[in-house]
């Protein structure tokens, strides 16, 4: 058996110097084929002798298996190779921009109004709206402005025909909920407001928010108590100073307007709050009885509270913008700050 | 309102820093907006005469002039001033004297020695724009401190007063104000009864009592009309903002600002017959204080003699009997003029200090003692003498008590409160009342206007309470959870989907040019606003689309190439009862289809990209597009969006006129939809997910060009049901003959129950193929 020793011999080498797979097929084949050498050595078993045979068998099958696992070895390490070379070749640059369409942004007060709306939500309150051409019942009458005060002048509203306004304030939506629904109220309600007014500080068009709670047992306390918690939320800061002050409103009784402390000098005095320290940020109150009468409701059961503010103006602190025309100038250069 | 701080510490002078009695004015709802001194600091300044002056003898313009300034002698100062003259009293600046931006030294001017400067206002920072020197009475006193003789060591308080607070229209009431909230004693001026001494009336009529439920009249005869006004008056008139005129004109404006009661002077001479309050007739006229004549209506309330109007009453007095410098006697109003008949007189947009008043009320106990106090300064510095006053008196406003329940005021304002406490409060307001069980019955004073019901006295007890005193809770209810419904999409789930799909959110005014209306919704009577802000704001949009080319111009001109915006907001539309509104999603695309980038080949964004958005709006449900024809849009490409059954919207590319008029370079696509479509959701349920592969058929048919393949497609879905049918390919060109198209459709087939035979499966395709045929005369493609 001199021959299967220099055929193992020769086919180690042979195997362990090949790098293309279809090489390693062949060379494969020349040993185990069905005419390869080492098949060849094993077709000759049967001319041999029993005793033999079975000795030689072993040691061709051995041999064989030597072969076999140097040949997947191989197999194993060119696959490799092969690999690599791949992924050299597949190399990407990673820092090339991705492919598609850009985002685009959220208008600021949108983006002011859903942060609100989930503070609010998180209390309980649900989102309600209300048309924005209003009759003067529900903008003016219901809400105890009477007819000859000066709101209701030409020179504040704008009127479409003799019976008909665009609603001054979002406040003639707690009406129409208010008739429609039984107490206990939690609704905030914003939109659009129009007034006859332009300039820096004043648009002829903009948004406000307002929010009623009305229940058997809602005081004054709670008012402070809700308002200051919102505001230290909205502007995230813990220990925001807010103050109430007697103020007048038609719809409201005791009316009180609302300050906060200036978040840009923090109290300090600087433009922004004409150096009073403080910043208006909205009105509020307890609901005059003669709203919570013109719904239907027992004004001697139920008592509330109603709070306005200005969107655009808790959007203009939040966000450091100084001129409330920009916020419907539409300008892309202002709104992609907002992405 | 702007009053003088030292005038009203005349009256009441609370142990409190100017600015703690600010804040405490601020926190009991009197807001003082501002407080400003009346003049910037300056030192070593006195009230000086020119003793006599030369020329320079080396520059025209200067002159060296020799000043008394109360010094032991003489000082030569070289003054500039064009107005300098001999005998002039000045302020004069010393040497050392620290002036707004200067001081003061010892100069050589043009090689004369200069001691000190004759200074301007402007030069002291007390009056903006006057450049010559700052002219005195000649009876000032000379070496006197200037700040000391113009009183100004003081400072302005800008109050902003809520119209509810008329009682605070005065220096009186404000400072009956801060007696209450401080409890410092008021000392309010006298106003003594003068006694008639000359017998001298004119009689008065008044024919519309219930607007007029009170006026005094009296004749004042031989004043001297050239007195000058003393200099205490002209400054507290000229810290209120007031401009001072002739003496009767700055009394009546001073006892308006004293005491609240606007009042009017009547040159009698100029009066013929009697004096009566009446409503103006038909087409009477005036010609007002302030030069404009005005046509009159029968709403706004006169004061007439017997030739027609010489007043609009309460709010400003006639041109003709108007008091002038040759005025000898007078006739004097004060009156009480009901609030709502002078709020209606002002349609005229016409606001006075008196009308102001009127129209939110005047304390009618203080009308008498008005007259009193105007009577007693008119005399006192003009001389002359009086008649009696008459006075003509209907029914004045009822002040009805009004009852408050303690338990009621606790449960409202949420804090502890005692009758003890609430007297007291009401003591230092000067209410009148009385307290049974736990009620008080209160009677209003006749300064308040604004006290009405319970809850007027629940606000007054928390004013004084102090607002900041009252503690912030969180209030306690019962726990709810908010019903949140899965079939109704939330708006902000729209806005968000519109932002990932690269659109920015506009937000447009809902009054629009009325030409927009014309051009892209074919509206003709938009409906219009009477009183505009501008005419281009005068109508009321009925789509969102003007506002987005409004906003793609805009931008345009700002040199953004590529714009995506939308919209979501109300536009409005006439109903039988009124108006209605109907919230809309509208969006344009301009420039390129994808921001400039290098993986992306540049073209311009067209209808079907905009059509993926609308269908990505919409998903999981689709849409169904048809041509039609729309103002603002391509009639050839464009759709009507259509979603169960309704046109629920548009696309489209702008209209080629359109594009034109507004100077656009490339086509916008738009859309437009009903936001109510987009907002409901089906809840999913299940269906089994088959374990058998599915079949998949290709096939391509050529049709005519015309035949749309939205057709197509619904035809198949009916066929093979059921299948997904997709369209995936669109072919023109080679092989094709001209006027026909190749469509390619994948029909992917998949049953739950058994694996699908390719015998059934060819079948199926071979009957669809056929249908084909017969409806489109389609062929098939090999």
């Amino acid at each position: 058996m001199q021959n299967l020793d220099t055929i193992l011999k020769h086919a180690l080498e042979e195997l362990g110097g090949i790098d293309d797979p279809v090489e390693l097929e062949q060379a494969k084949a020349r040993y185990l084929g069905k005419s390869g050498a080492i098949t060849e050595l094993l077709k000759g078993l049967g001319k041999l002798e029993p005793d033999i045979r079975r000795e030689s068998g072993a040691r061709i099958n051995k041999a064989k298996e030597a072969i076999e696992s140097v040949l997947n070895a191989r197999r194993e390490a060119i696959q490799a190779i092969s690999l690599e070379k791949q992924l050299a070749l597949e190399l990407l640059d990673v820092t090339l921009p991705g492919r598609g369409q850009d985002m685009g942004g959220l208008h600021p007060v949108t983006r002011t109004l859903e942060r609100i709306q989930g503070i609010f939500h998180s209390l309980g309150f649900s989102t309600v709206s209300g048309p924005e051409i209003e009759t003067d019942f529900y903008n003016f009458t219901a809400l105890n402005i009477p007819e000859d005060h000066p709101a209701r002048a030409m020179h504040d509203t704008f009127y479409v025909d003799e019976a008909h306004l665009l609603r001054t304030h979002t406040s003639p939506i707690q009406i129409h909920y208010m008739m429609a629904h039984e107490p206990p109220v939690k609704i905030i309600a914003p939109g659009r407001v129009y007034r006859v007014d332009s300039d820096a500080t004043h648009s002829p068009m903009f948004h406000q928010l307002e929010i009623l709670w009305v229940d058997e047992e809602v005081n004054f306390t709670h008012l402070k108590g809700v308002a200051v918690d919102f505001l230290q939320r909205f502007f995230e800061k813990e220990h925001l100073k807010v103050r109430f002050r007697p103020s007048f409103f038609p719809f409201t009784e005791p009316s009180a307007e609302i300050d906060m402390g200036c978040i840009f000098c923090e109290g300090k005095g600087c433009r922004v709050c004409s150096h009073t320290g403080w910043l208006e940020v909205g009105g509020c109150g307890m609901v005059h009885p003669n709203v919570l009468k013109h719904v239907g409701y027992d004004a001697e059961k139920y008592l509330g509270f109603a709070f306005g503010m200005g969107l655009d103006r808790l959007a203009m602190l939040r966000y450091g913008v100084n001129d409330l025309r920009l916020f419907f100038s539409n300008d892309l250069r202002f709104l992609n700050q907002f992405d | 309102m702007k009053l003088s701080e030292n005038w009203l510490r005349t009256l009441v002078d609370p142990p409190l820093s100017r600015e703690e009695l600010a804040h405490q004015l601020t926190m009991r709802g009197i807001e003082v907006e501002a407080i400003t001194p009346v003049a910037p600091f300056f030192e070593k300044v006195v009230v000086a005469r020119v003793l006599s002056m030369e020329k320079h003898p080396d520059a025209d313009r200067l002159n060296v002039c020799r000043v008394d300034a109360g010094l032991s002698e003489p000082l030569q100062i070289v003054c500039g001033a064009p107005n300098v003259r001999e005998d002039a009293v000045v302020p004069c600046a010393l040497l050392g004297a620290n002036l707004p931006g200067i001081s003061i030294r010892e100069a050589k001017v043009r090689g004369v020695m200069s001691y000190g400067m004759l200074c301007s206002g402007k030069d002291l920072g007390i009056e903006s724009d006057v450049e010559g020197l700052l002219m005195l009475p000649q009876d000032a006193p000379v070496g006197q401190d200037f700040r000391d003789y113009l009183d100004l060591e003081d400072h302005v308080f800008e109050l902003k007063l809520t119209p509810n607070r008329a009682d605070c229209l005065s220096a009186v009431g404000i400072a009956r104000e801060i007696s209450a909230m401080t409890g410092a004693a008021a000392f309010y001026p006298e106003m003594p009864k003068i006694e008639p001494d000359c017998l001298d009336t004119r009689e008065i009529e008044v024919k519309a009592q219930s607007a007029c439920p009170l006026y005094l009249g009296r004749v004042l005869k031989g004043i001297d009309i050239s007195a000058e006004t003393p200099q205490w008056m002209k400054l507290r008139l000229e810290r209120s903002g007031i401009r001072t005129g002739n003496i009767v004109v700055d009394v009546t404006n001073y006892v308006l600002l004293e005491s609240g009661q606007p009042m009017h002077a009547y040159d009698l001479e100029k009066i013929s017959g009697s004096v009566s309050v009446r409503f103006a007739g038909e087409k009477e006229t005036i010609l007002l204080l302030n030069g404009e004549n005005i046509e009159l209506s029968a709403r706004q309330l006169l004061i007439s003699d017997e030739n027609g109007p010489i007043a609009l009453a309460g709010v400003m007095g006639g041109r003709e009997s108007a008091v002038s410098d040759s005025t000898q006697d007078i006739f004097l109003e004060v009156a009480f003029f009901d609030p709502a008949t002078i709020a209606k007189a002002g349609v005229l947009n016409l606001s006075t200090d008196a009308s102001f008043r009127f129209e939110r009320g005047v304390d009618f106990g203080m009308t008498r003692s008005a007259m009193e106090r105007a009577t007693h300064l008119i005399l006192s510095i003009c001389g002359g003498c009086a008649g009696p006053v008459s006075e003509k008196k209907g029914t004045l406003p009822e002040r009805k008590p009004i009852l408050l329940r303690l338990p009621r005021a606790r449960r409202i304002l949420g804090i502890e409160l005692s009758i003890d406490g609430i007297s007291g409060f009401f003591d230092r307001l000067g209410f009148e009342y009385e307290v049974r069980d736990d009620v008080f019955s209160v009677m209003p004073p006749s300064w308040r206007f604004d006290l009405k019901i319970e809850e007027d006295l629940v606000e007054e007890i928390a004013r004084l309470y102090g607002y900041e005193n009252i503690p912030g809770m969180r209030p306690e209810s019962a726990m709810a959870m908010l019903p949140k419904s899965e079939s109704l999409r939330p708006v902000s789930e729209l806005r968000r989907l519109m932002v990932g799909r690269g659109y920015h959110e506009a937000i447009g005014y809902a009054f629009v040019d009325a030409v927009w209306e014309k051009d892209f919704s074919g509206n003709m009577a938009p409906i219009m606003l009477k009183n505009p802000i501008a005419s281009q704001m005068a109508a009321m949009r009925s789509s969102l689309v003007g506002g987005l080319i409004d906003c793609l111009c805009f931008n345009l001109n700002r040199k953004q190439p590529r714009i995506r915006v939308f919209e979501i907001g109300a536009c409005f539309y006439r109903t039988d009862e009124g108006y209605g509104q109907e919230e809309k999603l509208a969006g344009l695309c301009y420039g390129a289809a994808f921001p400039e980038q290098w993986g992306i080949q540049s073209r311009t964004v067209d209808f079907y990209d905009v059509k993926s958005d609308i269908e990505a709006i919409f998903y999981p449900t689709i849409p169904s597009f048809a041509p039609f024809s729309h103002p603002a849009l391509h009639p050839g490409r464009s759709a009507a969006v259509l979603f169960e059954g309704k046109s629920v919207g548009c696309i489209g590319e702008l209209h080629p006129k359109w594009v034109q008029k507004y100077d656009l370079t490339r086509v916008p696509v738009l859309f437009e939809l009903s936001l109510e479509a987009l907002m409901k959701r089906e809840v999913p349920v299940l269906s089994e997910i088959s374990k058998f592969p599915p079949v998949r058929r290709d096939i391509a048919i050529l049709v005519d060009e015309k035949i749309s393949a939205g057709a197509i497609l619904e035809f198949c879905r009916s066929i093979v049901k059921p299948a997904k049918v997709e369209l995936f390919d669109l072919y023109r060109g080679q092989g094709v003959e001209m006027g026909k198209k190749s469509l390619a459709f994948r029909i992917t087939m998949q049953d739950t129950q058994k694996t699908l035979l390719d015998a059934e499966v060819d079948a199926i395709i071979t009957q669809l193929i056929e249908a084909l045929e017969k409806r489109f005369d389609s062929k098939l493609r090999i």
